[in-house]
């Protein structure tokens, strides 16, 4: 294991936050926020309470998901892209390191880029509303995982991307609409009873439900299917990647 | 002396169906430096891709210090450094985060006196904390040298060092490699420039349409193009070499009425005016007389003619 290179990677993409702190912590943020005064505040105070839980609190754990998924993919993605897109890869290519190593470093990155940022939301929130963490290990490892998971998405989606458009896309396009309709403001028992089962087939509930459930105990789908999906989830992403490495896809001519 | 580089029957096809190299065989021995001469679209940039671990080989094996470059390629990578023919850089990062990069990228532990070294070497120290896209090309181009060197490489390779270079940088450049020749690196360098292969190299390869034409020692070039031909018009054609000048390296050339002489220029004696004595004395007229001389650009341009 060539820890020193994987070290190197790592402390290159994080040097890449600090620099770019308005856009990778501070936009986030504010964003959530308004989220907040908008679901939390406006709206929320017609809405006394969601299974026991007051809404303000209730759409916390959906709104970190939320950041979560969108910034573990857009940072995977532009790690891994912009080297491509200058040519400065072929210096990670050249290098005595696995595809695994670069993998660890750049997910390892992003990964650490989006918990932090979760954590920063979770502070944020918890100045606006009173929260309670029932499972705050739980909490911690749906976070971790929720945030290896998609930031292994977006390294795939930088690999295959062929412009800066198509990096944009699947955040926007896939990521944040299932976010939406995944349970981030609401109950799924709030559906009709068709949505409801139309939404079993978005993966993002089973995020959500899990990582509310370590919040507040309260789900839509049991906590053991959650984590089973988000291994499944994170399983799927992993052959991907040992797919595009053992043929050298997108990255080897 | 085992070679430190073998490459045995490579074979490039991009995915295009464009074929790039074609059963290149070549060995490059230790502490030397190798031109790889070669026009646009030749394969050299794929070869040492080949080499380095970019470019994917279709057939044949390269072994790197005895190791396969596939199968052990951490053993191949960390013993080669590369600078690369496009000026590929991190616009954002300063000349200093970008080299101690490399270094841990390659696996050594940080070293900051080498480092400092490398950029002294290639005048970017007071450039050290400079982002990147304010340096120059000529700047830039020295930086993926110190990025390379980072790591301390036996092999270096080199993709067209000096494109976009002015002259008093290239005799730096020049220096450097002389100097890292001396400490034991095995250096291949690719360039257009002939003149510079010539003043380099220990070796020459040429390559054309990803076929390699012509490996050699830059001594034994340079003794072809130390010759000269002394070409003479004939006022009558010969059908063969009248044997009183059988004494000398003799050729009929344009069906008869050409008379060839080879000869050296170096040597004291050419044995030119013996030799008009003789054909005077045998009677042999000619109407003019020329001589040529082949330099290692006309050796060159007829060698990828031919080839083609
Ligand atoms: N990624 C690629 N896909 C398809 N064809 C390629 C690719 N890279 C190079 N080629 C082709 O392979 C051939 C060899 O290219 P290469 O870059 O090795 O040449 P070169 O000798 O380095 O030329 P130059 O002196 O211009 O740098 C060219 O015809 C080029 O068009
Ligand atoms: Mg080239």
């Amino acid at each position: 294991m060539n820890i020193r290179a994987i070290w190197a990677i790592y402390k290159f993409e994080m040097a890449r936050t600090w620099r770019t702190l308005m856009q990778s912590i501070i936009s986030p943020v504010l964003s959530t926020s308004l989220y907040f005064v908008v679901f939390g505040a406006a709206i929320g105070s017609r809405i006394a309470e969601i299974e026991g839980v007051a809404y303000g609190a209730f759409i916390v754990p959906g709104l970190m998901m939320m950041s979560l998924l969108t910034q573990s993919v857009s940072n995977a993605s532009f790690g891994i892209y912009f080297p491509r897109f200058t040519g400065t890869i072929y210096e990670i290519l050249s290098a005595p390191i696995s595809f695994f190593e670069i993998v660890l470093g750049y997910v390892g990155a992003a990964a650490t880029k989006s918990i932090l940022l979760g954590l920063i939301i979770l502070a944020t929130a918890s100045v606006i509303v009173p929260l309670e963490i029932r499972h705050p290990v739980w909490m911690m490892g749906f976070l971790v995982l929720t945030a290896v998971t998609f930031s292994l998405l977006g390294f795939i989606i930088g690999i295959w991307a062929d412009g800066f458009e198509q990096l944009q896309i699947v955040p926007l396009l896939v990521i944040t609409p299932l976010a939406f309709l995944g349970g981030s403001f609401y109950s799924l028992d709030m559906l009709p009873p068709l949505w409801q089962r139309i939404s079993l087939f978005n993966p993002v509930v089973y995020l959500i439900s899990g990582f509310r459930w370590s919040f507040s105990e309260v789900s839509d789908v049991s906590v053991g299917v959650s984590v089973a999906m988000t291994m499944g989830f994170l399983g799927l992403c992993l052959t991907v990647i040992w797919w595009i490495f053992r043929t050298g896809y997108r990255l080897k001519s | 002396m085992d070679p430190i580089i073998s490459i045995r029957n490579l074979s490039k096809t991009y995915a295009t169906g464009l074929e790039a190299l074609r059963n290149v065989d070549l060995d490059i021995d230790r502490g030397e430096i190798f031109a790889l001469l070669g026009p646009n679209g030749a394969g050299k940039t794929t070869l040492i891709g080949i080499v380095c671990g970019i470019v994917n080989a279709t057939a044949g094996t390269v072994s790197v210090d005895g190791f396969d470059i596939v199968r052990d390629y951490r053993k191949t990578r960390a013993r080669i450094g590369l600078v690369p023919q496009e000026l590929t850089t991190d616009a954002f990062e300063s000349v200093l985060h970008t080299v101690t990069f490399s270094r841990g990228l390659f696996g050594k532990p940080a070293d900051p006196a080498h480092i400092e070294r490398v950029l002294r070497a290639l005048s970017l120290w007071d450039k050290r904390d400079a982002r990147i896209m304010t340096l120059s090309g000529g700047m830039k181009r020295r930086l993926l040298i110190a990025k390379a060197l980072a790591h301390e490489p036996d092999i270096l390779f080199l993709d067209e060092p000096t494109a976009g270079v002015d002259v008093s940088l290239r005799q730096d450049m020049w220096n450097l490699v002389r100097r890292m020749r001396e400490t034991g690196v095995t250096i291949i360098l690719t360039t257009h420039y002939i003149e510079e292969a010539e003043d380099m190299a220990d070796r020459i390869g040429i390559i054309n349409g990803g076929r390699l034409i012509l490996v050699e020692d830059k001594a034994s070039l340079m003794l072809k193009l130390g010759r000269k031909r002394l070409v003479l018009h004939l006022a009558e054609p010969l059908d063969a070499v009248p044997p009183a000048l059988a004494a000398y390296d003799l050729q009929l050339g344009a069906g008869g009425c050409e008379l060839i002489y080879t000869y050296d220029t170096r040597k004291e004696r050419t044995g030119i005016t013996a030799l008009l004595n003789d054909i005077r004395e045998a009677g042999i007229g000619f109407r003019d007389l020329h001589t040529t001389q082949s330099s290692l650009e006309d050796i060159f341009v007829d060698l990828v003619k031919r080839s083609q």
